[in-house]
Order: structure tokens, then C-alpha cells, then sequence
């Protein structure tokens, strides 16, 4: 199994700047229900979906202008824009430079799509860190945004949403949130995938409970936590990927955590699982929450499989910076709810196979 | 095709970011940049990020598209008043046409404008939203 590694870079760092975007229009699973099953409800009470004229880029770009009002840097400033997703819209061509070129970044900068399913966001923020952490640059660019899709009347489709989060890396003394530590768990486990040109994953059935994502997330947080002689009691928050509402739930009873702990960072239950977006945008909505000194433990979970878990302990500048951005509760709270005939017109969801 | 890919992506600052000019000699906002100065007549070639803040000035509900914008029928055309003075005509976004009024306070998203049919790229831009 090899030795524990805690990763901390040589200078200190944390995030300087977040902001998230959640799509306004909003499917219940009441509905989706009444459509294949003839009525019933799912495991979420409804999800947010991406208009028309949106995507994972427009997500991005939106959550990116947030973090950069919240940080207070220019965009030229950034040294990296790394976009994290498993729906960007070409299949060739990244999605990072678009972001970039948005907001107003390039040209001197890095830039990349990363691909982990519902970790790829996580991974882009830590390699930010590293590259902060190292000194090659000031300041990072990490968004994880998807536009999730399944296939009509699969399970999936109850959860699949849109949404997503962006996070300005840059030197602790800057931060409204100081990384403490983070590490990563990764096993090659195959419990969600889809294959090249196909339209909708697939997935593992039950396998994708036990040894994918409890099996990940709960190697990782022990793990992180054990490394840095801390426990449950020792956090205010934590937040986990959130696929449904009751693995997030189960997770953090396991792990020791209380209902209250998790409670500002659990959103799927209102917005579905956002994939690479899920567990950064209830850490958003935590740090929305969160006073100066709170300790926040911040577990991702991609299939295929593995998890990235951070140690966060927020600063005095978090009061200042939080107002300059939308909240992601403000964006919850706009909602146009609609019927399944409207949302197969705005996901394009003629393809049956 | 090439060509008309080149022209978009000559236009990416402006469709973007929705960044102007400022003229150096009278100091007049400009949208979308021209590079002389509609005022004053000088040369004006200063880019100048535009706030994205405005109002709705006019509009109107289209109901039969150009090509290329079928998807999004019906959808309100309207002529937004920036904050730092210019005139910009944009499509409306997450707003129903019959919510729209003169006056009405919108700020700028970039989102997606069309794409060229399966294959070719997708072209992005500014549109307005009721502000947030
Ligand atoms: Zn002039």
C-alpha cells in the first residue's frame, strides 16, 4: 500500500479568490419520475439544469469573473487557468483557453483541461497549489464545471446537473483560506466510464457504492486526517462529493462528522450532483458560511477511481472579500422550475442511445 | 469557412468581455471599438474593459431567427444602455420575453451565441441578464 504522503508546498498557500454559477432552471425528480415510472420521487428533490445557451465554459467563465472579483487581482495577474470537467464542449480544443480568453488572462499564463469525472476540479486545484506552493507563479486559476448528462430514464438522469466553481490559488499571507495539507488516493477502480464518441456513461450499478466512492473518500480522509493528528471534533465543516443525498450523509457518519458540520456544503439535494462542480460548490457555500478560524476538511470523489482531501483553515480576509461575489445560495434561490418536455429541448436530449 | 472562423476570432475581445476604447483626446467610451473616435473624430485605439452594467434602452421578441439562432425562439433583442455611456444591441438571456421592461437593470454574461451545425465551432459573446 506504500507510505501516507501529506502534501504541503514549500511556501504556504491557500485560496485568495472563489466564486461558483449555478444555472438557473430547475427539473425535479418528482417529475422525472412521473415521466418513466409513471410517478414517485428520486434521490434528490430536483437539480439544476443549464439553459439553452449555456455550457460547461459559460459555467467556468461566470464562477472565474466571481473568484477574480472576490481575490481582487487582475486577470492578467493569473499564471494558470486549468478548467476540470467531464462535459466540456469539444471533444478537441480546451475549454481552458476560451475561459481565459473571457475573462481576459491571456496570453502569458499556462492552460489545460483536466480529466478525472467528478475529481478532475479537485486536481486542477491541487495542481495549482503546486505550482503557487513552488513559487513558478503567484497566482492559479482551478475551476472544475460540468454540464452532466445521463441517459434518458437511467438512474443517472435523476442527479445529472449543471454547475460549477472556480478558485484563485495564490500565497497564504493573501488567502482568505489557508491550505493546511491535502493528499490524494487514487486506485484504478471502474465503477462509472463512458467510451470515446458514445453519448452517455455508463455505469457500475451497486459497485459504484462500497468500493468506489465509500472506499475512496473515507481512505483519504482518515488517512489526511490521521497525518495531521486531527479529528472530526477538530473541524466546524466538512464537505464531501455528493452524487445523492444519503452517500454524503452516510460518509460524514462514518468519518465521525455531525449532521450540523455538513449541513451548509450539502447542496445536492437542491442542485443534484454537479460532478466535477459537487463537492467545490458546497465547499463555496461553506466558505459563504464560515467565520475566521474555522477549520473545513474538503473530501472530492472522481470515479475511475479517487479522492483529494484538503485541510482548510480560514482567515480574518474572508469577511471582507465574501460580499464582492454572488453567493451560491443566491443563486439557488433563483430557480425557474420546468417540465421534462422543456428540459429535453434545452439539454438537446433527442438521442435515445 | 476559415475566413469566417478568422472573423470571429478577430472579434473575441469585444464578443467576450465586451471590451471597448476610451478616446485619448475627449475621453468618450467606445462600443463596439472602431478605432477613430465617433465624437471627436481623433484616433482611439486605448482598450477599455466595459463594466458589463446597463439598462434596457428598447426591445423586441423575435419570433422568426436569422439562421442559426432557431433554437432559441422566441428570444428578446433589446438595445442596452451601458453604465459608462454607449449603446449596445444584445439578445437577452434567462429572462422570459414578457418579464422584459424598458428601464429593467441587466448585467453582461458570456454565453454561447450558436454553434456552425455538429462540426464547426461554437461562437461565443456577450449577452444580458436581469441583474443578479
Ligand atoms: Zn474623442
Amino acid at each position: 500500500m506504500g507510505e501516507v504522503k501529506v502534501m504541503r508546498s514549500r511556501r504556504a498557500v491557500g485560496i485568495v479568490g472563489y466564486g461558483s454559477y449555478i444555472p438557473m432552471y430547475r427539473l425535479s425528480d418528482a417529475e422525472i419520475a412521473r415521466v418513466w415510472k409513471g410517478g414517485g420521487r428520486g434521490p434528490v428533490e430536483e437539480k439544476a439544469v443549464a439553459g439553452l445557451d449555456e455550457d460547461t465554459v459559460t459555467i467556468a467563465i461566470e464562477a472565474a469573473r466571481n473568484a477574480l472579483a472576490r481575490a481582487g487581482i487582475p486577470s492578467q495577474a493569473l499564471q494558470a487557468v486549468w478548467v476540470g470537467s467531464e462535459s466540456p464542449p469539444y471533444a478537441v480544443k480546451p475549454a481552458s483557453t476560451l475561459v481565459a480568453e473571457a475573462i481576459g488572462a491571456t496570453p502569458w499564463h499556462l492552460a489545460a483541461d483536466f480529466e478525472f469525472a467528478c475529481k478532475a476540479g479537485t486536481e486542477a486545484l491541487q495542481a495549482a497549489m503546486g505550482l503557487v506552493g513552488s513559487e513558478m507563479g503567484d497566482y492559479a486559476l482551478a475551476i472544475g464545471a460540468d454540464t452532466a448528462q445521463g441517459r434518458p430514464g437511467d438512474q443517472l438522469e435523476y442527479t445529472a446537473a449543471s454547475g460549477g466553481t472556480a478558485f484563485i490559488v495564490g500565497p497564504a499571507e493573501e488567502a482568505l483560506a489557508r491550505c493546511l495539507g491535502s493528499l490524494s488516493y487514487v486506485t484504478d477502480t471502474p465503477d462509472f466510464w463512458r467510451r470515446a464518441y458514445q453519448h452517455y456513461p455508463r455505469h457500475g450499478g451497486r459497485f459504484t457504492g462500497e468500493p468506489a466512492y465509500f472506499h475512496h473518500i473515507e481512505s483519504a480522509a482518515r488517512a489526511l486526517m490521521e497525518a495531521m493528528g486531527m479529528t472530526a471534533a477538530d473541524f466546524r465543516y466538512a464537505v464531501f462529493h455528493q452524487p445523492n443525498v444519503k452517500f454524503p450523509r452516510r460518509v460524514a457518519k462514518r468519518l465521525g462528522f455531525t449532521p450540523e458540520q455538513i449541513a451548509p456544503g450539502l447542496l445536492s439535494g437542491r442542485i443534484g450532483n454537479t460532478y466535477a462542480g459537487a463537492a467545490i460548490t458546497g465547499f463555496s457555500a461553506t466558505l459563504d458560511v464560515a467565520r475566521p478560524g474555522d477549520r473545513i476538511l474538503l473530501v472530492s470523489f472522481g470515479s475511475g477511481a479517487g479522492s483529494d482531501a484538503f485541510v482548510w483553515e480560514v482567515t480574518e480576509k474572508i469577511e471582507a472579500r465574501r460580499d464582492l461575489a454572488p453567493t451560491v445560495e443566491a443563486y439557488i434561490r433563483r430557480r425557474v422550475e420546468i417540465d421534462y418536455a422543456l428540459y429535453v429541448r434545452y439539454r438537446g436530449k433527442i438521442l435515445m442511445k | 469557412m476559415i475566413e469566417k472562423v478568422a472573423d470571429n476570432w478577430r472579434l473575441r475581445g469585444q464578443r467576450y468581455r465586451l471590451e471597448g476604447e476610451v478616446c485619448p483626446h475627449c475621453g468618450a467610451v467606445i462600443f463596439p471599438p472602431r478605432d477613430i473616435c465617433p465624437e471627436c473624430g481623433k484616433p482611439a485605439k486605448e482598450p477599455k474593459p466595459l463594466s458589463g452594467r446597463g439598462e434596457v434602452y428598447s426591445f423586441s421578441t423575435v419570433y422568426s431567427p436569422p439562421e442559426g439562432f432557431e433554437a432559441y425562439v422566441p428570444y428578446t433583442v433589446a438595445l442596452v444602455k451601458l453604465e459608462e455611456g454607449p449603446m449596445v444591441t444584445a439578445q437577452l438571456t434567462d429572462v422570459a420575453p414578457d418579464e422584459v421592461e424598458i428601464g429593467m437593470k441587466v448585467e453582461m454574461v458570456t454565453r454561447k451565441l450558436r454553434a456552425r451545425g455538429e462540426e464547426g465551432t461554437i461562437i461565443y459573446g456577450y449577452k444580458f441578464r436581469p441583474m443578479l
